[in-house]
């Protein structure tokens, strides 16, 4: 029910595309530059108004905004049904905000050919948006291969080390996962009898009819793989450092802090609803590679780390370990944490890629141990990235606090050895990002800087630089002090979704 | 008289406003003769903008007057049968003749060869497909069929100079013939045993389809029946490019001048699958057979097509082994078709015919950008001579890109959405071994789209030029405003096809099988 005069969902989904289709027909590069910028406010505000509006609107089946139109697939049960609930909110105000710092950034960084950059992040951003504010299980996988090839030519043109490399290396692992999600949904929509891939319908249709458990485990083991592909889980996640390393920074912002979030998004809000018995029979396993891989694993490989752009990427697969114990706890207070870390997360992440990439313009390295002292010629940087680097270990006053300590508390009624190790992991995030911090910005100048230096003075963030990483921090101190404003339309939700009787999980047995 | 009334009678079925567009396709073939010996030779410019221009009103006449009223009507004394299906597939291969005669004038630019016979011989080839696609008797299936694929002959080696085009017509010619004699086997196998006048269901004229599936229906599991049904099916595969008949489509497509390439990998293969799908109908009774037959064949297209053209570097070779793998798609949505019951196999067709569509655009945006990077030697087209394409032509590098991502099966583009109603039909007949192979197929697809792609768009460092060293790559031809026209249609087309299918999709959705 959608009480606007304008589905505004369709607007942010569109206008993007729009104006991508517009610029690449061809303008002079300031014009492209303008409406470029202002592709990406659009959809930023209309997140933000929507988040404003959400707690009036009524709900239709736990969606506000909802809206349908008809593509021409009725007869095999598609349609674009968009409407946004509690869990997808936030990450629908997530996207467009560090769209709208991806594209800030892109357009004062001065690239070769930056008209074509431009048009590839804004057909990116369109299906960022369009994956959030999907209610169809169809159309939200079809929003989110829209990015997979302007992450190939981005990646591959405008990249850094071993960037063709890594641009086949990550479509080709981003596909496999895209296969195997595309037969769960495909398999979803089958077995649930009913002839939509509608998530209402899906919904109704499955607490009608209800799923066997054998179909449940099997469509929840594709999706969990699928989606797990998608999200970098041990052991399929080698695409992510090589592919994050070599991506420019805007592509890394968007695909490291939004894009990855599908596959957690799509278990949180379709898989773990319709597929209880699936969860129950995966869960462990699903827990024991999150830990023992994600966070240890992986945890340790971060630490020695000497490449700043690859330790951000190996920690960002780290931090979905976190996300994976929630999810596998299958608890309200779980899955409300993995939300909340999605959220804080991409900010954090996508701030860190938006600095590192600020610092080897600076340094023209990535290699930590060749700079040193940077905090003397640039304080402000120093300060954002001490910020980014707290968050990203989980200091209270930022976002990703609450969503790391509801999952911690969450898994110790799954499993108390787990939980053990894995708030071990706060520890190690606390080694490498500390250690990175103080080998960047503070110490005395290595030798290698200190050439670098004399060629070309050392700066601080230009005001265009500041900007996208003001909204960057700002997002997080908002949500740090005031998780109320995520978690209030978050938990209705999930209670009720998750709170109905045929899909009530069962009790875990705590170890 | 008697024999005046019995051909009275037989005449009452000749509708010739039926199959109007065919004849005014030959007629305009003729014309195009009569033109070049009439006008002067500097004038011989204005033939082929006649033969595009005709076809153009000869398509818009067939959509004007698409629901011509003989729906479900058999005529000319049961050799045609019209239905939408056949409607669809006679629009398609008209479009496909207007785009293969633009890409024509493109390629036979570079040439000095005879120009006019070329566009002669497409128009005859298109008029035998739209035959072809509404044929309800085996006599007129195999005339059709081999108008086309002589037609085919004589384009393969049209370039007639390159040793390569006419060492693929006679490779083509060869293997043609070994299959027309599978497929006439076949045929006289079928009609032998369906004329045994012990057999229930027998007929006199059982070379007509419908008579044909009465007779077995009236006895499943003959054996002789089986055979032919096989060898018929072979002769068929030989058409799509499927494993074990698929051997002649790198070398042929290789030397093959690049529009007649097009022509074969598009309208060939949705000839070869319209004929498919009217038989898996007729054999609708053998349907375990003609099922297990068409799932190995289809597996075994799929793994062998994108193995095969992972290690091309000749891109006309590559296309057409990415093509056998388009065929193995294919297959798995007829043998859904054929396996699904009523409403359901509906949406297995439409599948069909709507990647055959998305097939059309993307492929022929593939080839018009490949023709205008040939040289004189139309056979060496290699993956290095794209390099720097996004660079220096960013309008043909955007066309490659959007025409090999809709190959590949990648949203938002019209090919994934047919990749995607067919994976669909698939699941709900229970093909779920196929549909395993299908996607290990599309992610190794990915490696050689994605690498075309890549050595159009990624730098790579290339040794300097030497004092007296040309470039190795051939000059790019200047797009013409009619060219760039038609790729920036077919580019678009397959963008909005992919996000808004309409009532199209709708419509498609709704054939019969």
């Amino acid at each position: 029910m959608n009480t606007l005069p304008v589905d505004l969902l369709l607007l942010s989904i569109a206008t993007p595309l729009a104006v991508a289709l517009v610029i690449s027909l061809g303008m002079p590069l300031r014009l492209a530059k303008g409406f470029a910028a202002a592709a990406f406010a659009v959809p930023a505000l209309v997140a933000l108004f929507l988040w404003s509006r959400f707690a009036c609107e009524p709900l239709h089946h736990t969606y506000a905004f909802y809206k349908v139109y008809n593509t021409g697939l009725q007869g095999i049960g598609i349609h674009l049904a968009l409407g946004l609930n509690g869990i997808s909110l936030p990450l629908f105000v997530l996207a467009g905000v560090v769209g709208l710092a991806a594209g800030l950034y892109a357009i004062q960084s001065n690239a070769e050919r930056l008209k074509t950059y431009l048009v590839l992040l804004l057909v990116m951003q369109g299906g960022l948006m369009g994956v959030f504010a999907s209610v169809d299980i169809f159309f939200f996988y079809f929003f989110h291969e829209l990015a997979l090839i302007p992450t190939f030519i981005m990646v591959g043109i405008w990249g850094g080390k071993d960037r063709s490399y890594a641009a086949m290396k990550m479509t080709i692992y981003l596909t496999v996962g895209a296969m195997l999600s595309l037969i769960g949904l495909i398999a979803l929509y089958h077995q649930s009898g009913a002839d939509s891939f509608d998530l209402i319908t899906l919904r109704e249709a499955i607490l009608a009819k209800g799923l066997s458990a054998c179909v449940s485990k099997y469509i929840f083991g594709l999706l969990m793989f699928g989606f797990g592909i998608l999200v970098s889980l041990w052991p399929f996640h080698t695409w992510a450092p090589l592919g994050y390393g070599a991506a420019p920074s805007s592509a890394a912002m968007l695909h490291a802090g939004v894009l990855k979030k599908f596959g957690l998004y799509g278990l949180v809000q379709i898989a773990l609803p319709l597929l209880p018995l699936g969860v129950v029979e995966w869960a462990r396993p699903l827990a024991m590679l999150a830990v023992v891989g994600n966070l240890l694993v992986i945890g340790f490989i971060t630490i020695a780390q000497r490449d700043l752009k690859q330790m951000i990427g190996y920690s960002s697969v780290m931090h979905m370990g976190y996300a994976f114990l929630g999810i596998a706890t299958f608890s309200v207070a779980g899955v409300g944490g993995v939300v909340l870390m999605m959220v804080a997360h991409g900010f954090s992440v996508a701030l860190l890629f938006l600095l590192s990439t600020s610092i080897y313009h600076r340094t023209q390295t990535f290699d930590m141990m060749e700079m040193g002292g940077l905090a003397q010629k640039a304080p402000v940087m120093a300060a954002l990235f001490v910020t980014a680097t707290m968050a990203s270990i989980g200091l209270p006053g930022l976002a990703n606090f609450w969503g790391e300590l509801t999952i911690f508390v969450a898994a110790w009624q799954f499993s108390h050895v787990l939980t053990v190790l894995a708030v071990t992991g706060v520890v190690i995030s606390a080694i490498y990002g500390l250690r990175s911090a103080a080998r960047v910005f503070f110490g005395p100048q290595t030798e290698a800087f200190a050439k670098v230096a004399a060629e070309k003075p050392v700066t601080d963030l230009t005001c265009c630089e500041k900007l996208p990483a003001l909204i960057l921090v700002a997002a997080l101190f908002f949500i740090g002090f005031w998780p109320r404003s995520i978690s209030t339309p978050l938990n209705s939700a999930i209670e009720a979704i998750y709170h109905q009787p045929a899909v009530h999980a069962p009790a875990v047995a705590a170890k | 008289m008697p024999h005046l009334d019995l051909l009275k009678a037989a005449a009452e079925s000749n509708h010739w406003m039926a199959i109007f567009p065919e004849l005014m396709l030959g007629c305009l073939a003729l014309l195009l003769l009569a033109l070049e010996v009439i006008l002067p030779k500097k004038e011989h410019g204005v033939i082929p903008a006649v033969a595009i221009v005709g076809q153009f009103g000869v398509l818009l006449g067939l959509l004007l007057n698409f629901h011509t009223g003989y729906e479900g009507q058999d005529t000319f004394g049961g050799l045609l049968h019209h239905s939408e299906n056949g409607q669809f597939m006679r629009a398609f291969f008209l479009l496909a003749s207007i785009l293969v005669c633009i890409l024509g004038t493109i390629a036979l630019a570079k040439q000095k060869m005879p120009r006019i016979e070329f566009f002669n011989i497409v128009m005859v080839v298109s008029g035998a497909m739209m035959l072809l696609a509404q044929s309800n008797n085996f006599i007129l299936l195999f005339v059709a069929l081999e108008t086309v694929t002589v037609g085919f002959y004589i384009l393969v080696s049209y370039f007639r100079t390159n040793p390569l085009s006419l060492e693929a017509g006679l490779k083509y010619l060869i293997t043609g013939a070994l299959s027309s004699g599978l497929l006439l086997f076949g045929i006289v196998l079928l009609y032998g045993v369906a004329g045994n006048p012990t057999l229930p269901g027998s007929s006199a004229d059982s070379m007509n389809f419908t008579a044909l599936h009465t007779f077995l229906a009236a006895n499943p599991g003959n054996f002789l029946a089986s055979v032919g049904i096989v060898l018929v099916l072979s002769g068929v595969a030989f058409k799509i490019g499927a494993v074990p008949f698929q051997i002649w489509i790198p070398d042929v497509y290789q030397g093959a001048p690049t529009p007649v390439t097009a022509f074969l990998a598009v309208a060939s293969k949705a000839a070869g699958f319209s004929i498919l799908l009217i038989l898996l109908n007729v054999f609708q009774p053998y349907v375990h057979l003609t099922t297990t037959v068409l799932s190995i064949m289809a597996a075994a297209t799929i793994l062998f097509g994108n193995l095969a053209a992972l290690t091309q570097h000749n891109v006309k070779r590559l296309i057409g082994l990415s093509g056998v793998s388009h065929a193995g798609y294919l297959m798995i949505g007829a043998v859904a078709a054929s396996v699904l019951p009523g409403a359901l196999s509906s949406q297995a067709v439409g599948a069909i015919y709507f990647y055959l569509f998305a097939y059309l655009l993307a492929s022929f945006a593939v080839f018009g950008v490949m023709t205008h990077l040939a040289g004189s030697d139309d056979a060496d087209q290699e993956l290095e001579h794209y390099a720097d394409l996004g660079k220096t032509h960013p309008f043909l590098g955007a066309v490659l890109a959007i025409g090999l991502g809709s190959l590949a099966g990648i949203p938002p583009l019209a090919g994934f959405m047919g990749k995607l109603m067919i994976f669909v039909a698939a699941f709900k007949a229970g093909l779920h071994g196929l549909l395993l192979v299908a996607i290990i197929g599309v992610v190794i697809s990915i490696y050689y789209y994605f690498g075309w792609i890549k050595a159009a768009f990624f730098e790579t460092w290339r040794a300097p030029l030497l004092e007296g060293e040309t470039d190795p790559r051939p000059g790019r031809t200047p797009v013409s405003f009619a060219a760039g026209v038609m790729l920036a249609s077919l580019a678009l087309a397959t963008v909005v096809l992919g996000f808004y299918q309409g009532p199209f999709g709708a419509w498609l959705l709704s054939l019969k099988f």
